[in-house]
């Protein structure tokens, strides 16, 4: 099922702030997969700028049940995540997001101090991701736990999709243990969300 | 069964010539060309395939070695970008006066200078009067498509053939990509029978000999009718890849065509977006349409002519410049409506230089401007 939201615009569209470095692509994709695999139509593409680790980068994704005709950017997404709080500010991530959208974030900060900050109105959702990730892998990767949030959020695609999309990708790369501590992140943030 | 996968255009390219198994694959790394050698590498490190990889120190010694490969008789393979094509250029020329049926995916993007990385189609627009078959991809599945369909056309007419793709949007983007069995289409494929390879001694034959005033002509000559030939074949070639992929392979796409009152053509991922536009518009009661080009050399003026020649307002997109002259889509399509004595207005828009985006807005405001008849003279979306 995907979320009411979805059925506002027949197409689901996803934005997401990062760093270079810090999976903004992966994220996008990951999800994207996921939804494949629940037979969806997908789009996954990051915005190509100068590619250095550290720098702003943004990637969308679109999930339809229908074929999916446009390959422009996405401008009014249903929803914005923000893997790294410092973009806010210097980045207007709240930028074309409908007031009925959600912005998720990455954050130790209360939503208040978020929506003071974003300007946005509508609804804001925490989630300490680099905390979770550095609990969990014991590393400053927020990408997957910040999936955990969205999936709770939005139910954009289940949780145990994502789980097999990170299994997938990650069992040969960095091994059994590894993986099940991402997972175990992915869980802590799903259930962190009230 | 099509078995569905999550590709970039860059891989589905690449999972073609998996199936295709080339004997020969001679390429040198550019941006946003990169993924599909990536990729096609790993099917080579893997023994996947059984290709021999031959990696060059540039894009010059690739096509040259693709020369040297495709006469001895070996099905080959290539893929380029940008600078890397301009480098090609003197061997481009090489490859259809020997009538080579060498395969390259094209990833277009731009030329310098300034130098940029990103999708416009100087690269492969610039390359258009070499020679060479051109077909151009919407997205990843058609450029998984024209891939297998491009293999058995450039052998079956003795011509190379280049196929297109947008360089980040499509070769760097995830869709769903429909990825057909394997035998189906290995068996589509086929093998190379190849006419008069180098290395059969039996049956010793020179490629490329001096022929200056005495013989360079002809041999010139007989490239125009093989360029008729490749039309003809595109057709019938498509037919049969159609019993795989339920997919048509006509020279161009119309969409929502036959009653528009105002049209934009256009080619590559710019039509994807334009259909998204044309669904909004017709929804409110708009008549608008597109037409695709798919085949663009050999340039199909008579049925080109005859889908638009109805239509009373038409916008052609180019996403690259003839300096001084028509762009080449707008070109094109001016000759094949004077042809079909279309009485039309006649627009040409450049757009998405260097990868300056077009957003769905953008569509919609020329759409609107033609509907009114406010476009004037030559206009160039979203330059500063």
């Amino acid at each position: 099922m995907l979320p009411t939201i979805c059925f506002v615009k027949e197409i689901f569209e996803i934005r997401i702030h990062g760093r270079g470095g810090q999976g903004a692509k992966t994220a996008a994709q990951f999800i994207a997969e996921a939804a494949l695999d629940q037979g969806k139509r997908i789009q996954a593409f990051p915005e190509y700028g100068p590619e250095r680790s550290g720098a702003p980068v943004v990637s969308f994704v679109r999930i339809s049940d229908k074929q999916i005709k446009s390959y422009a950017p996405v401008v009014n997404p249903d929803v914005v995540m923000v893997i790294d709080p410092t973009l806010i500010g210097p980045v207007d991530v709240a930028e074309g997001l409908a007031k009925d959208g959600i912005l998720i974030v990455n954050t130790s900060e209360t939503a208040e101090k978020i929506k003071n900050k974003t300007k946005f109105n509508g609804k804001v959702c925490i989630v300490d991701a680099t905390k979770i990730a550095m609990g969990s892998v014991g590393k400053n990767l927020p990408n997957t736990p910040m999936l955990g949030a969205l999936v709770k959020i939005t139910g954009v695609v289940g949780l145990e999709s994502v789980n097999n999309k990170v299994k997938e990708k990650f069992l040969d790369k960095i091994g059994e243990e590894k993986t099940n501590r991402t997972i175990e992140g992915i869980k802590k943030a799903y259930d962190s969300i009230q | 069964m099509a078995k569905i996968k999550a590709l970039t255009g860059a891989e589905a390219s690449a999972e073609a010539m998996r199936q295709i198994n080339p004997d020969v694959c001679a390429a040198f790394p550019i941006t946003p060309q990169t993924p599909v050698m990536q990729k096609f590498a790993e099917f080579v490190a893997d023994g996947i395939v059984k290709s021999e990889f031959i990696c060059v120190e540039s894009e010059h010694s690739a096509m040259s070695a693709c020369v040297g490969s495709s006469a001895a008789g070996a099905r080959t393979m290539t893929a380029t970008s940008s600078a890397g094509l301009a480098l090609m250029w003197e061997i481009l020329g090489i490859a259809s006066g020997l009538r080579l049926p060498i395969v390259m995916t094209i990833v277009n993007r731009a030329l310098s200078a300034p130098i940029n990385i990103h999708c416009d189609h100087s690269d492969s627009m610039g390359a258009r009067d070499q020679g060479w078959v051109q077909i151009y991809s919407e997205n990843a599945q058609e450029s998984y498509e024209n891939t297998l369909l491009a293999v058995r056309l450039a052998e079956k007419v003795l011509l190379p053939v280049m196929v297109c793709q947008d360089g980040f949007i499509t070769s760097h983007g995830v869709e769903n990509v429909a990825v057909y069995d394997d035998n189906k289409v290995k068996s589509f494929v086929g093998e190379l029978k190849p006419y008069k390879p180098l290395l059969n001694v039996d049956d010793p034959v020179t490629y490329g000999p001096l022929q200056l005033t005495d013989y360079y002509f002809e041999t010139k000559r007989q490239q125009e009718p093989a360029m008729e030939e490749a039309k003809k074949a595109y057709q019938a070639i498509g037919k049969e890849l159609k019993k795989i992929t339920g997919n048509d392979y006509g020279y161009f796409e119309e969409y929502q065509l036959k009653d528009a009152k105002a049209a934009i053509v256009v080619l590559n991922s710019t039509a994807g977006t334009t259909k998204a536009v044309i669904d909004k518009l017709r929804q409110k009661g708009k008549k608008v349409g597109l037409l695709k080009i798919k085949l663009f050399r050999p340039f199909p003026y008579e049925e080109v002519g005859r889908a638009l020649k109805n239509i009373s307002s038409i916008a052609v997109l180019d996403r690259s410049e003839s300096f001084g002259a028509n762009a080449p889509v707008f070109g094109e399509i001016k000759n094949a409506l004077y042809d079909a004595k279309s009485k039309a207005k006649l627009h040409s828009c450049i757009f998405g230089l260097g990868g300056r985006n077009i957003y769905e807005k953008d569509i919609e405001d020329l759409f609107s401007k033609l509907l009114t008849n406010k476009l004037k003279g030559k206009e160039y979306i979203g330059v500063r």
